[in-house]
This record gives structure tokens, sequence and C-alpha cells, in this order.
């Protein structure tokens, strides 16, 4: 279901073409970073730390390197040491000598799986083999893996050099503090003075995985003249590029990095973790060397989004007027700093129009995997917590949940929290649309088959989205098709979408657009695909470079009748004189002409827009309960979301269920089970996420509130959806059951719990 | 050095005759000896159905067989699933449903729904929910992969 303000306005964009990259990924032709094989390949092993916390007394390789088959061995000792400094990677900074330390321990491991050194062989097993003789003297650690615990006095420190932050102030010291950082807005003791109702409650999330199905993967050579090539799956080849030449303290220039097919991220295919190993292997054994990480590594050494500790906090007028809100947001970062709790911070309240609020966040180090983006990073777990209040003081003001919401919605030129003023949004419209929508106007049975107990939730979030760096460049063939070369990483889908945009410039079917994902040394600079920026920048690059094709093409059509530029105009994909109509060529026709008026036309781009624009979406949840065995099925999902403009509409709503279907497994199920500080549950048996039969259909209504900082009105789409899941979840469990529970993931022994102390 | 096996299998409707150490699993077989990279790896234990192919009929996770036992055997992997010019109905499907986003978990959901179709060509949704649920896909929600494997299934 669409709620199309775009319908007519447009011959490509809200189509539903075949991508173009489909073909080659239904047949199995398609080259992902783990299919990549090159002459003389040799297959790479990593050996991990068994331990949370140990310092590393000393290493024998000899063993390994006497194994026949095996080229190489490395360590910490192997790398650089790379210096401090602190890169944004668009979402979410790096500091190279973390992120070195990170991919091969120095002096200790932080967490379960940190690497501690790596093999090149002739093949896979016979580097695993070699990698198992390793010989690692460690002398073990206290450890700590909960946040709360970190925060303590005496708590064991994960990093010694670490030099905490308080508002600002340097903490004396050894701290696993990272930061604490705060908004402030309005006068929070008075706005709290002034409600008729506050709610104040604490909340706590597991740490849980993007669960991309495809294992991080790097092969790379380090040829003779210092050069380091590198084919892997990424999120983005240039931030790729640069957290390698970090960490191996080399200029950028001199590390080339070729994206293969990408097999998910949501944010973890950020990082770098193999690719600079991989690299210093080459640099050992004077061959290409492949390096496929396990899928228990994957969990236990890539990054996760973190658990958290909140409390928030909201006091409300009797006619349900927002006086005041606060949140306490703490965040694991893992084993170095650098958590999403200011992206958290910033979306906390967006969805509302507050006139005081106070939010503090800290970001704390524990003996767990550095935490990455995951999608809208961190925001999953504020909504929970200020969704789930929200539900509260619904329930006790006795108000219509979307009406509270619509009474205290922010709108345009609404001051967000954290300072900045809303734009152009799509909150309301996105709310009333969930009001008018089919599920919300149908009545929920309370009482389903065999004693189970049914609950409707609903819950909003918001997320900001973001622009940052990229290039297109389109190439003219005589035939009137055109080569159009990106640097985004297409993860789901946004070669079309991107092609679609030149496509409707130029007026030209998106079937005559080819789209190419480039190298690095073969297209302008082009941050991530994520922070929902690829359709938005991407796509805003590919538009100013099918215009300046356009405009490249009005002089060539000027020449050729040898009349002024002024004279030729451009419209639905015809070149023609104003004067003069038997002066008229398509695109096509005009580009068969092009040997003859001046040679090739490129037209290129390169964009920076400020204008991301943010994106809303509320979701209703019907649950089923069985209070036997504290089970819960999801069996009815809507999602409603303002995504500016729908430009390939069948991939904007395969985002919407592929994210709320993410949130339904991090609410009632996915979590890093801990004992004695280690991930015991680092396969997919057992981090169990949602299958086919675990779920209904998702049903999705779009709404589109063009955003006036895109010339198409795109919004990022990727990122919102994942916001109110959690939230939406609880707030039905409620509903069914008559118990909050404030503890995610809402899994069977919480729910039996929560019953038995209900009684 | 472990002797390697002689191994004679039909492959893809083709004859193939190769060697392969014994503890080589299927999966790394025809990726690695075989160069059909089109069945992917996501977990090497089980657990996602990245890897699946078909063998004799029945669908498995190649990750969990060995190569050497496929001897005598009738595997059918991806790359066998179109006919020279023309896809598979599922995989038309599959791109104009829009039912694969990164595309990593494609191979093995087309060959799982092949299995399934071939068998019973007009399951309904709780049925193709059922006999999905060995294939992992952490970007569509399922919701267009189910959509897509019944409008063939209707079609049929």
């Amino acid at each position: 279901m669409t709620t199309e303000t775009t319908k007519g306005k447009y011959n490509v964009i809200g189509t539903r073409p075949i991508r173009h990259d489909g073909y080659d990924k239904v047949t199995g032709r398609a080259i992902y970073g783990a299919d990549i094989k090159l002459p003389g390949l040799l297959q790479g092993a990593v050996l991990r730390s068994p331990h949370a916390h140990a310092r590393i007394k000393s290493i024998d390789t000899g063993p390994a390197k006497a194994v026949p088959g095996v080229y190489a061995v490395i360590t910490g000792a192997d790398f650089p040491g790379a210096h401090d400094t602190l890169v944004d990677l668009g979402e979410g900074a790096v500091n190279f000598r973390y992120a070195s330390n990170n991919i091969m321990a120095g002096d200790k491991v932080l967490y379960k799986g940190h690497p501690v050194a790596a093999v090149a062989a002739v093949d896979k097993n016979t580097a695993l083999e070699a990698a198992a003789l390793i010989k690692v003297d460690y002398e073990v650690l206290k450890s700590v893996t909960d946040l709360m615990e970190a925060l303590k006095p005496g708590a064991p420190i994960v990093l010694e050099d670490l030099e905490g932050q308080d508002l600002g102030e340097k903490i004396d010291g050894p701290t696993n503090q990272a930061n604490h950082i705060r908004h402030d807005f309005g006068d929070i003791e008075k706005g709290f003075a002034e409600a008729d109702l506050v709610i104040e409650r604490e909340f706590t999330t597991a740490m849980v995985h993007q669960g991309y199905i495809e294992p991080h993967n790097a092969t790379a050579t380090w040829d003779e003249e210092g050069r380091i090539t590198i084919w892997t799956s990424t999120q983005g080849s240039f931030p790729t590029r640069r957290q390698v030449a970090g960490i191996l303290q080399l200029p950028d220039s001199v590390v080339k990095v070729i994206p293969l097919e990408i097999g998910g991220g949501f944010g973890g295919k950020i990082p770098s973790y193999l690719e600079a190993v991989a690299a210093i292997l080459s640099r050992e054994t004077g061959r290409p060397v492949k390096l496929l990480m396990e899928r228990s590594a994957v969990f236990e050494a890539t990054g996760p989004t973190p658990g958290s500790w909140m409390s928030a906090k909201v006091g409300v007028k009797n006619d349900g007027t927002i006086t005041a809100a606060y949140a306490d947001i703490r965040f694991e970062a893992g084993a170095y700093p650098g958590s999403p709790v200011g992206a958290a911070m910033m979306c906390v309240f967006s969805c509302y129009d507050i006139p005081n609020t106070r939010i503090d966040g800290y970001d704390v180090v524990v003996n767990r995997p550095k935490t990455a983006a995951y999608r809208a990073p961190g925001t999953t777990q504020a909504a929970f917590a200020v969704e789930t209040v929200v539900d509260e003081i619904i329930e006790k003001l006795g108000m219509d949940p979307i009406e509270f919401r619509l009474k205290n919605a922010a709108k345009e030129g609404t001051r967000r929290a954290d300072g900045p003023i809303h734009p152009l949004i799509g909150n309301i419209e996105t709310l009333e649309a969930a009001k008018a929508s089919p599920h919300w106007n149908t009545s929920l049975k309370k009482n389903g088959p065999d004693g189970k107990l049914r609950g409707r939730g609903i819950a909003s979030g918001y997320w900001f989205n973001i622009g940052l760096k990229s290039a297109v460049t389109i190439a003219v063939n005589e035939d009137g098709t055109v080569a159009l070369t990106e640097g985004s990483t297409d993860i789901g889908g946004s070669r079309a979408s991107i092609a679609m945009m030149a496509a409707e410039v130029l007026g030209i079917p998106v079937e005559d657009v080819r789209p190419h994902v480039a190298d690095t040394e073969g297209i302008g600079y082009t941050d991530v695909t994520g922070g929902s920026r690829t359709t938005y920048a991407t796509g805003y690059a590919s538009h100013d470079a099918a215009q300046d094709v356009v405009s490249q093409l009005r002089e060539r059509a000027a020449r050729l009748w040898d009349v002024d530029l002024d004279e030729i105009e451009f419209a639905n994909g015809n070149y023609q004189s104003k004067s003069d109509p038997e002066l008229r060529l398509s695109h096509k026709e005009l580009s068969s002409k092009l040997g003859s008026t001046g040679g090739p036309v490129v037209g290129s781009a390169s964009v920076d827009p400020e204008g991301a624009g943010g994106a809303f979406s509320t979701q209703i949840a019907d649950v089923e309960i069985d209070p036997e065995t504290g089970k819960t099925d999801v069996i009815r999902y809507t999602i409603v979301q303002d995504v500016g403009t729908a430009i390939h509409p069948a991939y904007v709503e395969g985002q919407m269920q592929g994210a709320v279907v993410q949130g339904i497994g991090w609410g009632l199920n996915e979590e890093y089970f801990m004992n004695d500080d280690v991930m015991v549950n680092s396969s997919f048996l057992d981090y169990r996420m949602p299958t086919t039969y675990d779920l209904p259909q998702i049903e999705t209504i779009i709404v589109e509130v063009p955003n006036p900082g895109h010339p198409f009105g795109v919004r990022g789409v990727g990122e919102v959806p994942i916001v109110p899941p959690v939230a939406t979840i609880a707030n039905a469990i409620h509903d069914a059951l008559g118990i909050r529970l404030r503890e995610s993931p809402m899994n069977p022994g919480r729910i039996l719990t929560a019953l038995d102390d209900k009684g | 050095m472990v002797e390697k096996v002689r191994v004679r299998a039909t492959l893809n409707g083709e004859p193939v005759d190769f060697l392969v150490a014994p503890y080589v699993s299927l999966l790394d077989t025809l990726r690695e000896e075989l160069g059909l990279t089109g069945t992917k790896e996501g977990c090497n234990d089980g657990n996602c159905g990245a890897c699946t192919v078909n063998l004799d009929g029945r669908i498995v996770d190649s990750c969990c067989v060995l190569g050497a036992e496929i001897d005598g055997s009738t595997v059918e992997t991806i790359e066998g699933m179109a006919e020279p010019g023309r896809l598979h109905p599922l995989q038309q499907s599959f791109l104009e449903e829009a039912a694969l986003q990164c595309g990593i978990c494609t191979p093995g959901f087309l060959v799982s729904a092949k299995a399934l179709l071939d068998k019973e060509p007009n399951p309904s949704e709780e049925r193709i929910r059922f006999w999905l649920a060995g294939n992992l896909c952490r970007c569509t929600g399922y919701d267009k992969i189910v959509k897509a494997v019944q409008k063939v299934a209707n079609s049929a």
C-alpha cells in the first residue's frame, strides 16, 4: 500500500524495474568477496583469544612456521604501530591505533575472539592446522562485560591508557568511562514541576549482532612497488582504503580497494578487520593472500550494536501535553571507545516537541568486541525506553496513542533536544497514515486459540539520515545508452535506484543506463553505503551528473544545427530548437552524432549535500503469547514510514520489511549470551535469528513527504524502520498480558518470570 | 599428505570426474575444486542454508556433506537452474518481486524453493514458510521471497 504524492510526476521514478545486477545474483554468477580467485593465491587463518581479558606474555610461532605448506605467520609485532589519529568514516569515527590493536592484538587481548596471530598457507586446512600450533602464553586478567559494573570504582580496567571524559573534564586516573556528554534544553526542573504526571523507568537491552549472512573476507596483494590491492566485501571502498592505509601508516593513494559484491552489512561492514592482515601476509609471502572469517568470529570479533542501560523520565499535563523529558543512556562501546550513544541522544526525543529536556549519554568500554554501526545505530535501544514510557503515560491518561503522539508531534521548525531545528518532515503525515491504516482500524480479538493471549502495540521512531560525499560519472554511448560509474557499493539494489534517477533526468528507459560500482581508482571519493545516504547522496550526484550530460548534449545540438546555445531546449528526453520545430533530436538520436560533433560526452558530479532530512516511522504489532511457555508470536505487523520519494518502491518496501524483522529478532530473542565473560552462543543455531516460519507478512505503508533537500525529494529509507520495533513489541506484550517488560530481549524466560511475579 | 579420493558424479546434468581430499566439504569442493562459486558459505555449520544444493533429489547444506560422498550421485546447484538463455520461473519471479537485496542467500533460497515446487507445485503460504525455514535471510524480512515463490506456485 502506498500513499503516493509523487504519482504521475515522474516517468521512471516510482516504477519497479528489474535491478541491473539481479541476473547475476539469481544465477550464482555474481562475484562476492569470498569468490575471488588469483594466480598463486594463499589462504589464511587467524588465531583468536579464548580469554575475555589477558596480557600476552609471549607468542611462539615456531611450530606453526614448521608446518609444510605454511608461508608466513604474523603477530601484532609485524604491524607498524599506528598513531592516535581519529578519522570520521561517515557513520562513526575510528582511531587508527585502536583499529590496529583491534584487528591484531598488541600486549593485551580485550575480548574472546580478539586476533593474536595469522597464518598464510597453501590451503585453508593447512592454515588452520598451523594456527592451532601457535603457542600463546597468556596472563589471564579480571574482566568486565557488564557496563554498570565497568563504571563502578575498582572495576577491572579494560584500557590502561584510556583518558576518560566527563562533561568535558578529563577524568583523573584509570577508568572505563570513555565519555559522558549532555544535551540540555529549557529548564528541566521547571518542566517536571509543571507536569501532572511523571513516569520514570529503567531499561536494559542486550548486545545484538547485525547478522549479515556473508562473513567478512579480504584478499590482498602487496607488490614490489609497495602498492597494495585489496578485494573485499565492504560498505565503503574508500573508507576501507582509509582504514587500511591508517593502520599500515601509509598514504591512502598506495592502497587500491576493489569492492566485490557484498552479502549484507547493516553497518557492520564499515569497519575493516581482515584487509590489513591479508596485506601484511602478502608482504611477507610475496603472494596474494585470502582470509575468510568463520561465523563464530563474526559474532565474537566484529562489531555488534551495544547492550545498554537506560533511564527515561517523561512529564505530562493531564491534557496530554509533554512538559519535560529526561534520558540517561549508557552504552557498551566494546573494547575500545566509540559506541553510537551520540546518535541515540540525537534521536531519543525527536518525535516530540518538548520544551524542557536533558539527555545524558555514557560511552563505556567493556571486555566485549568493539561495537559498530547497526542500522540507525543506538536508536532502537533509545526508542525502546522512551516509547515504552510514553505508552505507560498514554495508558494512565486514557488517551488514544496516535492522538497523544499527534498532540506532541515534532514538525517543521521544532527544535530537536540536541539543537538542530527539524526541516520539513513527515512525522504528522506518518501518524495520520497509521491512524487510517487497515491494521489500526481492525479490532483484535484478545483471546487467541489454546489459551493464548493477544495484544496490540504501537510505537514511533526517528532517524536523522546523513548526506556526505559521493561521485558519479556518466559516459554516453553512441547507441544512446549510458554507462554510469559510482563509488557506492550496492548492498540492496542501489544500482537500480541510482540509475533510475539518471534515466529520469536524461529521459531514457532505466534499462539504457548501465550502472557500475568502480574501485577506488575508478571514481572520485565516495563515502560508505550507510547512514541511509546512498540513494540520497549518490542519487543526488547521479542527478547532477545526468544534468551535466544534458548540458553538454545541448551544446552538441547547438553545434550540429549551428545555432546559439540559448536556442536549444531540453524537454521530455528531446533536444529541440525553440524557433524551428523541425530541429529536434531525441537523446538516442543525438548520441549517435557525438563522433562528428566533438567526440565522447562524459558527465560528472561530486556532491556533499547537507539536506538529508530526517525520517519517521510508526509501527503497529499484534502479538499472541502462550502463557504456558512464554513464547511470543508476531501475528500481524504494519510499518508506516515517510520515505520522501520512493525511487524504487519495491526495494523501499524491502528495506522497511527487513528492518522490522531484524527488530523483531532483537526484541524477542537475539542476544549475546555470556558465560564467564565470553560469548557462548556464537553460531546461527544458538544466536537465533527470525526465520520465514517465525513471521507473518509485514504490511508496508509508504508515506511520501518529499525532502526539499534533494532534487527528487529523496529521504534515507534503510534505518528508521528498525527504530520502533522493540518498543512496539513491548507495548503489544503489555496490551496482551498487562505487564511491562523493560529488559530486551523479551524472551520466553522473561515473560514467564514476569507472569509469575504478577501472580 | 592424505591421499585424494576419485569422485565420479553428475553435476548440473553433466558428468564430472575429479580428485578431492577426503576431509573437504562438498561446499569447498564445489567452490574451490570445481569453480562453482554460486553456492555460498554463510556459517559452515549447517545453520544458514546459504550453501543449499540438491543431492539426489534432497536439499542438503553442502557444508555438512563431504565432497567425496557425492560419488555416484546427482548434484544440482544454482548454476544449473536456468536453461541456456532462459531463467527458471523462480529466478524470474525473484527478480520481478524484488525478493533479494544483498543476494548472498538467494542461491540457497532458489535451490530450496525449486525442490519444494518440484514436489508440491501448489504449496500454501504456511507450507512455503515451513519449507524455507532452513534458509536464513537478513535483508528482506522474507516477505518478498515468500511472495515470489507463491507467484510461481499459483501460476503452475
